[in-house]
């Protein structure tokens, strides 16, 4: 196989269905089918929706994304599928399409993790990843942060979240706010007309006596419950909530906390160069923060474009390319999904 | 060569049948791990009827009732695999699967119940040709009690509901087969068979922290 073999990704970890095509590092389709719509009504996303929504989606999804590519399905040189982490149910459903595709086409089937996708994904944009990277990964599911040595085999947790993800706090802070869901865009929305020292909202795990256990870790649990009491006495003393300046000052917060760690593992590895991905990546004040912070330090700073930051099929075709280019083993086809898959199993066996 | 599954139990079931009758019928051993096993499943009937996937012409597949995650694996799995394959994709209830096997050594009128868990069946009726009369609905069964025999685990799991169960237990890939081959029931979209909603709770106004 070539080094630049024709790849067809499919994610459905989450709410989006995805199908991606690529040929070596060159993006040929990114289709994504979202039910974000189907859970906004529940203010998040619904398990059994999302798997429903996955298996209505799943074949036109193919077909579109091989439309826009151009290209014939038997002309595909391997499947790669998110195995994991994820929700269990959705993710079964894009494995079984994943082996159905293999197994109608005689191709092999690559499992990956959906985080190392992530990281993965910038590939196609920027090109080849450099050697090692420090990735920061921060969604609504995730909020981590990895030592990339090799995308295919090598990704080492530097920290995580120990509550809630970076996405999750924009989402109920949103709700807070009366802001709808999912509450990222609409909050990164609002606080461009607001003030981002109207409140000094607490940097979750950053007291001396926090960094010595959790340096590289993040708590958002502490920040949310801080924006509700601040909205909370406000409305109790009959006074209107300043929507925009709470919303830029919450989202300082996460943006502070997250640059600050980040360019601390960055520097204590000696590392320099920081890929931001995952939905929150698309947030313009965290993008700022970070070029600006970064620069600063001599760190260069690699962000995909939002659509490639959310999840999508392309970022798993991405690394499954990879994984070929390098010649790594295709997983059996008795593979499963792992809805906790670690981080460090980048291609499951 | 028509390739026949159903996931609608907690078993996965692959047959091939040639026109003529089924020529390789495979059961899966572990429990609920039907992500696992179809798929191989699947390439070890081909591989012992000594056959390639191009020479499938058709997929028969069991749109339910039965637990979703398992359901949806077979749907996906059909679907997909018809796309890739161009060949057309039939959908049969899962409750009529059984009712096609039981109904000739039956010979009068009787109730397919499935385990819907959650102490409930799926259920259907049918007359003694193996027709569906009425159904398939979701109940508990003391609400669908009947003297009739009733074929599948539902019959076997709620004896006092069901006090004559009888024949087969579940579906087989093998009647599903003859199902389509033979149009022995009614032939329909692969759509999941659900009959029920998701569980999802509209939300709450946000608690209060203080
Ligand atoms: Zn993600």
């Amino acid at each position: 196989m070539s080094d630049e073999p024709l790849v067809l990704g499919i994610e459905t970890s989450c709410d989006e269905t995805g199908v991606g095509i690529v040929r070596g590092r060159t993006l040929l389709a990114d289709a994504v089918a979202s039910s974000v719509e189907e859970h906004a009504r529940f203010g998040g996303v619904v398990p059994e929706v999302a798997s429903r929504a996955h298996l209505e989606a799943m074949v036109p999804t193919i077909e579109r994304a091989c439309e826009t590519a151009g290209i014939r399905l038997r002309d595909v040189d391997a499947i790669a599928v998110t195995s994991g982490p994820g929700l269990a149910g959705a993710l079964l459903v894009g494995v079984a399409a994943a082996k159905a595709l293999a197994l109608g086409l005689g191709k092999p089937i690559y499992g990956v993790n959906h985080l190392a996708s992530h990281v993965a994904v910038d590939q196609l944009e920027h090109g080849p990843l450099p050697e090692p990277c420090l990735a920061m990964l921060v969604s609504g599911g995730h909020s981590s942060l990895l030592r990339v040595e090799d995308v295919t085999s090598g990704v080492q947790p530097m920290g995580a979240t120990i509550d809630d993800a970076a996405g999750e706090a924009f989402d109920k802070v949103a709700r807070l706010l009366g802001l709808p869901f999912p509450g990222g865009p609409h909050i990164d929305r609002v606080a461009r007309e607001g003030s981002s020292v109207y409140v000094d909202f607490p940097r979750g795990l950053s007291s001396r006596r926090d960094l010595e256990r959790h340096r590289f870790d993040f708590s958002f649990s502490g920040l949310k419950t801080a924006v509700a009491r601040w909205v909370e006495a406000r409305e109790r003393s009959g006074e209107p909530v300043p929507v925009a300046d709470v919303a830029a000052s919450f989202q300082e917060a996460v943006c502070d906390v997250l640059v600050r760690k980040a360019l601390d593992a960055a520097t204590s590895e000696g590392i320099e160069d920081l890929l931001i991905g995952g939905g929150v990546a698309a947030n313009s004040r965290l993008r700022a923060v970070a070029e600006e912070r970064a620069s600063k330090l001599g760190i260069r700073v690699r962000v995909p474009r939002p659509g490639l930051c959310t999840d999508n099929g392309a970022m798993v075709a991405a690394l499954g390319a990879e994984m070929v280019a390098r010649g790594r083993t295709p997983s059996p086809l008795d593979l499963p999904a792992d809805s906790s898959l670690p981080v460090t199993e980048v291609l499951a066996g | 060569m028509l390739l026949a599954f159903d996931t609608a139990t907690p078993l996965v079931a692959v047959a091939l049948h040639d026109g003529e009758d089924v020529v390789v019928e495979l059961t899966s051993e572990r429990p609920m791990k039907h992500g696992e096993q179809l798929a191989p499943l699947i390439a070890s009937a081909l591989e012992q009827a000594g056959l390639v996937r191009q020479d499938l012409t058709a997929i028969a597949v069991g749109v339910g009732p039965g637990p979703f995650t398992g359901l949806r694996v077979g749907l996906v799995t059909a679907r997909t695999l018809g796309f890739v394959l161009e060949v057309p994709v039939y959908g049969v209830c899962s409750l009529d699967v059984l009712a096609v096997e039981a109904a000739s050594a039956l010979g009068t009128d009787f109730v397919v119940a499935t385990d819907a868990r959650r102490k409930e069946v799926y259920l259907a009726s049918y007359d003694a040709t193996g027709a569906r009369l009425d159904g398939p609905v979701v109940s508990k069964p003391a609400d669908v009690a009947s003297d009739l025999p009733v074929v599948g685990e539902g019959g076997s799991l709620y004896p006092d509901a069901f006090p004559h169960a009888t024949g087969p237990q579940r579906p087989s890939a093998g009647w599903l087969a003859r199902t389509v081959a033979e149009e022995l029931a009614e032939i329909v979209d692969p759509e999941p068979l659900y009959l029920r909603r998701p569980d999802a709770e509209l939300p709450r106004p946000p608690k209060k922290v203080s």
